[in-house]
């Protein structure tokens, strides 16, 4: 057995979750393991760029009901290079427009066999309902403005790749909080890590009442800029909402976009992040996205790896299609 | 008329407007009340008796708005399994609501729900008209022809009344009838897709939000509306600090509004959305702790008039979708007494006779019937209830036809055990 074999074995044996909903949920030190665990397959891909065999046999889900391009190939990528195989399912074209509910879609996948579904919907809680509904297990990519976990953390992994730790560092989250799924994980993660979360944007899209959860709560991305190690740019959601949250793109670009200009009165070693698709101009200069601060690609290679480790620890306990009913005999891998 | 007689007694009598709180014995003669406290030699040689012993003893309960899904929803509810789950929870009569399919807009409307209901022969069933035709709020129903084929008020709840100009119609056509208009306070526009009361639960959740003062503002007009028109206005739903406020100034101002609160208003509260349990998506939304305490508190000193069932039926396959399609509604008429003991009486929030004064007497008073008192000559509308009786809710205790409440699984702290209707024993 490879090293690399025995330690996922070792960060696997503590963990008891068989859903990832949310990183609200999580306790500190399960989110440490799930970055440990995507860090050794990070490492492992960029030393030898094989395929693992530690879920073969398994079957991973995804079920979008949402559209997505990248979250979605990055899971489906993430369950092929550890052995996994993958049904793809979106919502368009599906029996969704004959009327079918989507507790019943998803029973249906996981008849097909599934251990994993892996699940984005426009509505909050949408994931924990299927958790409740489902016996395989159930992660969440994304549901509603509520919470994208994976992506958050793959945020906090890059954060502590390039900076080493995640404490006392001070992050801001810039732009559209109100109905970012990406601000609430990430604002749940890097707390439990012990980070100073600043979530700065327009007053109609940040509200005060996150200072009531210990969040420092900024209108002027001017202001807080000096004090900033890591800015995450969101993107404005527009398609969520039915009346325009401010008068003009022009007018955001202006007080919060990233530009050559605002980065000379940052700190000399800022990060800067976003979680994609990016709307270069609007709250990202294109040389601040392709320049020397950026790690914009850097997150999308964690992103695979981060899903890795979650599809791992998961799924690293007991597979609930095994074909004897023993419990002595059912344990999969463990 | 029943010929069965029937002593009551060694229960808690209950009736708030007949001062009337002590152990006692209530005999029910001829389908009235015919004597409290009788002495033996008084009563009918083949009287009927039921020990009542630790038990509450009050008039039966009285519910404004109660949705009976008939006709239209029958997957949620029908005069049949409605009136039956009434019937387990207490209540003796109630004023069902209009928001059926088609509407209850035309003298037809009326009829059948009054024919289906003594066809199921339980409680007695009270029918509100719509104030707008097709409840669309745009122009006024018939409301004269409503009236004369028995509707006992009108109103388009569950839809808030959000044409001012309608309601200030409304409201002085009704003066000919001596009729409530009831209108649930919402300005629907900044309630529009919303899941939840917008606070720091809901900030966390990102489910779409339902602001306090959505209903403050909706309150405030149509407080202001009222003391214009004069007329008789109930506002079914107030939920929030703000709307008690208003409603507490312009009492003492002497105006004639009357208003109530769903009973899931006072028991739950927003951060159990945090479940995702799509029986807590309500209409007006379960509020934060702050307003339920200024709710209860103007329960107890009488700002709110009335607590309702609010019961609304919703069937299984409606409230398994995502949160957003999921329609409001809780379902409330079987549990709504052992649910206020359980969650309000034992705490202390409230005592036994201002929960009746609640859930009886005043509701009955603003429909203008008679019940809601336990005295001598009244319809012997009563129930009984065992405080000490534990039940768990499950689809199978309860008998409305849809279980969407929140509390299957749980154990509640007493049960209606029995209830008569104009002296006839409906319940064991």
């Amino acid at each position: 057995m490879s090293t690399l074999e025995e330690k996922t074995h070792e960060l696997a044996a503590g963990w008891t979750r068989r859903h990832l909903l949310d990183l609200e949920g999580l306790t500190a030190e399960e989110i440490v393991t799930l970055l440990d665990t995507a860090d050794l397959f990070a490492a492992h891909y960029r030393a030898s760029r094989g395929k693992l065999g530690l879920l073969s046999g398994r079957t991973v889900a995804n079920l979008f009901f949402e559209n997505s391009t990248r979250t979605r190939n990055s899971f489906s990528l993430a369950a092929k290079r550890l052995g996994a195989d993958t049904i793809e399912f979106s919502s368009a074209g599906s029996s969704l427009a004959k009327g079918e509910t989507f507790i019943d879609t998803a029973k249906t996948i996981q008849a097909m066999g599934a251990d994993a579904v892996v699940t984005r919907h426009a509505t909050p809680g949408t994931s924990h309902l299927l958790a409740q509904h489902l016996a395989c297990s159930v992660l969440n990519a994304g549901d509603g403005p509520h919470e994208h976990p994976t992506q958050g953390l793959l945020d906090i992994l890059t954060i502590r790749q390039q900076r080493g730790r995640i404490e006392g560092a001070t992050v801001a989250l810039v732009g559209d909080i109100a109905h970012s799924r990406t601000a609430r994980s990430n604002i749940w993660g890097l707390k439990k890590l012990g980070a100073h979360v600043i979530v700065c944007g327009p007053a109609t899209l940040v509200s005060r009442q996150w200072e009531q959860l210990g969040i420092e709560v900024a209108y002027s991305l001017d202001a807080i800029l000096p004090r900033c190690d890591v800015l995450n740019l969101l993107r404005i959601q527009f398609e969520r909402q039915a009346m325009r949250p401010f008068p003009s793109v022009r007018e955001y670009a202006l007080l919060y976009a990233m530009n050559a200009e605002r980065i000379r009165r940052s700190k000399p070693d800022i990060l800067i992040m976003a979680p994609g698709p990016i709307n270069r101009g609007v709250e990202i200069t294109p040389d601040v996205a392709d320049g020397p601060h950026s790690v914009i690609l850097q997150q999308v290679s964690n992103g695979i790896a981060v899903r890795m480790a979650a599809l791992w620890l998961l799924l690293s306990g007991a597979d609930p299609h095994a074909p004897s009913a023993d419990p002595a005999q059912g344990g999969g891998e463990a | 008329m029943t010929s069965e007689s029937w002593l009551i007694e060694g229960g808690r009598l209950v009736s708030p407007e007949d001062g009337l709180d002590r152990i006692g014995r209530l005999l029910l003669v001829d389908g009235c009340i015919a004597a409290i406290d009788p002495a033996d030699g008084d009563l009918p040689a083949d009287v009927l008796r039921v020990d009542a012993t630790d038990c509450i003893v009050a008039p039966g309960l009285v519910d404004i708005g109660t949705d009976l899904g008939e006709p239209g929803r029958e997957e949620d509810e029908t005069i049949e399994t409605g009136t039956a789950a009434a019937l387990a929870g207490g209540f003796t009569s109630i004023a069902c609501s209009a928001s059926t399919d088609p509407p209850i807009d035309t003298p037809a409307g009326v009829e059948f729900v009054r024919q289906k209901a003594a066809r199921a022969n339980r409680c007695r069933v009270y029918v509100i008209g719509c104030v707008s035709k097709g409840r669309a709020g745009e122009e006024l129903a018939e409301i004269g022809s409503l009236v004369e084929a028995g509707a006992i008020a009108l109103s388009d709840s569950p839809k808030p009344l959000y044409n001012t100009a309608l309601l200030r119609r409304a409201l002085e056509y009704c003066l000919m009838f001596d009729r409530p208009i009831i209108d649930m306070p919402e300005v629907p526009s900044l309630t529009r897709g919303g899941v939840m009361h917008e606070g720091l639960t809901q900030l966390v959740l990102a489910l779409a939000p339902m602001p306090a003062e959505a209903e403050d503002l909706a309150t405030s007009r149509d407080l202001r509306l009222l003391e214009t028109t004069g007329g008789r206005l109930h506002l079914s739903s107030i939920s929030t600090s703000g709307s008690v406020e208003l409603v507490r100034r312009s009492k003492a101002r002497d105006t004639v509004v009357t208003v109530g609160i769903p009973i899931a208003n006072l028991c739950f509260c927003d951060e159990q959305m945090r479940s995702f349990d799509a029986s807590l998506k309500v209409n007006p939304p379960l509020r934060s702790r702050d307003h339920i305490d200024a709710c209860l508190e103007a329960v107890a000193d009488g700002t709110i008039d009335v607590i309702s069932a609010g019961h609304q039926p919703r069937s299984l396959e409606k409230k398994m979708q995502e949160l957003d399609a999921v329609p409001f509604g809780m379902t409330t008429l079987d549990t709504v007494l052992a649910q206020a003991h359980t969650f309000l009486v034992r705490s202390g929030r409230l005592d036994w006779p201002r929960l009746i004064q609640c859930l009886s007497t005043a509701p009955a008073r603003i429909l203008g019937i008679e019940g809601g008192r336990l005295a001598v000559g009244a319809p012997a509308d009563v129930l009984v209830f065992e405080p000490g009786q534990r039940w768990t809710v499950s689809p199978e205790t309860l008998c409305s036809r849809s279980c969407n409440t929140p509390l299957l699984g749980q154990e509640l702290e007493g049960r209606v055990t029995h209830v008569w209707v104009g002296g006839e024993k409906k319940l064991r």
